[in-house]
């Protein structure tokens, strides 16, 4: 490389300065989370199956060993990737629903999806003690640090990194106000039943228990209004479902009063 | 070991690596709550490293040549969507209206919702890049960008801002809203650059 300056640009109008520019609007302020510098470059690495456990008809819990393992951000997803003996590879995006503290390892939900090529493969063909190709923690956004005060609402398995944000608050006992509202269409497909405390309301939108208080229906106003008022003015609100789950509860915190500004969503699957 | 993973027969040469067909059904990803954008609202802006900045409306856009694109879109969550078609203007008719700095080298392209997407200058311009209004035909829903959404279709489609307000011409490049949160800065699929470093 030569050592002497590079020549002047030839005669152009000089660039406007991005000072005089008006600021390019953001979604609410900074991402919590941000790649080091360089690249947060995530390795693909062959976690060992230590535990699967059944939670529903439809969905089991991967309890996975990391050779090497980074803490998750309550939100954030692994990709696994399964190899066909011809090359063939298919890869999907889970949810960690475990919390960051249970250190060496991650929990992944998977929900078993009609014709699906991974999530029926997993649930079919995987066994404790198999190894399966991970890569991750991944995601800046849909995460939750801990610090600020939430509103998690979740749609069937969009409970999955709700639950892993809830999880997080339980094993280091903060105080920050948290509510989760999580919609399942009846107790039976109830993600994780046994684990909701009083910081958590459950809305069953197709059949209820005996002696359940709320009757059958989907997530109204009158669901999320208390826990609205409760979480505070300035609480970010994690939305968490199928799209039209989502686009369902957007609808009902718009009319709550919480301003979009302050909503950040994952949706899954077709409109 | 268990059962040896086989995966689906008969794999589309459409289909980049480590990507499904998706088939008739069109998933939807957004990071934020869906704007109520109407079409009298709506207006599209390019200002930067530019001459002088410009601005359009619904009605502006509507009045230039429309372009039917067929062919297949891909997201980075690897779900493809194929042989699918869009109806829009070419960004080449808009830039075509203004005078590009020469030294202008890469785009933030930005959404009503305050959504980003970094991009080379080159991928939006040449035949690349559309501001899109109706899908197969039919208005674009809100869900999907709608009214106005970009379409950047060899990029994953995260690059394909839904409900665009702006593109700022920059002589550098800025990374976007995924950009920053570990997504890739171009996000080729034939190359699979879906996260920072790939």
């Amino acid at each position: 490389m030569a050592d002497r300056p590079l020549p002047d640009l030839p005669d152009l109008p000089p660039l406007p300065s991005l000072g005089d520019l008006p600021p390019l609007p953001t979604l609410d302020g900074p991402p919590l989370r941000r790649p080091p510098a360089g690249g947060a470059r995530r390795e693909w690495q062959r976690a060992r199956v230590v535990q699967v456990r059944v939670e529903t008809s439809h969905a089991r819990t991967f309890r996975l060993a990391l050779p090497v393992w980074n803490a998750h951000v309550p939100g954030q997803h692994y990709v696994v990737r399964l190899t066909a003996p011809d090359g063939y590879r298919a890869e999907r995006s889970y949810s960690v629903a475990s919390p960051p503290e249970d250190a060496g390892h991650i929990e992944l939900t998977v929900e078993r999806l009609a014709d699906g090529e991974v999530s029926g493969y997993l649930h079919d063909g995987v066994r404790v003690g198999d190894e399966l190709e991970v890569r991750g923690p991944f995601g800046g956004w849909f995460v939750w640090d801990g610090r600020t005060p939430a509103l998690l609402v979740g749609g069937g398995s969009g409970v999955v990194p709700l639950m892993a944000m809830v999880r997080h608050r339980r094993a280091l006992g903060l105080d920050v106000p948290l509510h989760l509202v999580v919609s399942a269409r009846t107790r039976e497909d109830l993600l994780y039943a046994d684990e909701y405390g009083e910081e958590s309301t459950v809305v069953l939108t197709r059949a209820v228990p005996p002696g359940w208080a709320r009757p059958p229906g989907r997530l109204a106003a009158a669901d999320l209004a208390p826990h609205v008022a409760r979480v505070g003015e300035g609480a970010t609100v994690y939305v968490c479902g199928s799209t039209g789950f989502a686009g369902a509860a957007e609808r009902v915190l718009a009319e709550v009063g919480v301003p979009a500004g302050s909503i950040r969503v994952e949706r899954f699957g077709p409109a | 070991m268990s059962s040896l993973f086989q995966g689906r027969r008969g794999r589309d040469p459409r289909l980049p690596p480590g990507q499904y067909d998706v088939g008739s059904s069109w998933p939807v990803l957004t990071a934020e709550a869906t704007p109520n954008v109407t079409p009298e609202r709506w207006s599209f802006r390019v200002d930067g490293a530019v001459s002088e900045a410009e601005e359009w409306s619904w009605d502006d856009v509507r009045a230039l040549a429309d372009e039917t694109w067929q062919g297949d879109i891909h997201c980075v969550t690897t779900w493809s969507k194929l042989d699918t078609s869009f109806t829009g203007v070419s960004l080449d008719a808009l830039l075509a209206q203004v005078e590009v700095d020469p030294r202008a080298t890469h785009v933030v392209a930005y959404a009503s919702t305050g959504y980003t997407t970094n991009l080379p200058l080159a991928d939006v311009t040449g035949g690349k890049a559309w501001l899109v209004w109706a899908h197969e035909g039919q208005p674009l829903s809100a869900e999907h960008g709608g009214p106005v959404r970009m379409l950047v279709p060899h990029l994953y489609f995260w690059k394909s801002t839904k409900w665009i307000a702006g593109l700022r011409l920059l002589d550098h490049d800025e990374p976007g809203f995924w950009e920053r949160n570990g997504y890739h800065d171009r996000g080729d699929p034939w190359l699979e650059q879906r996260y920072q470093g790939d």
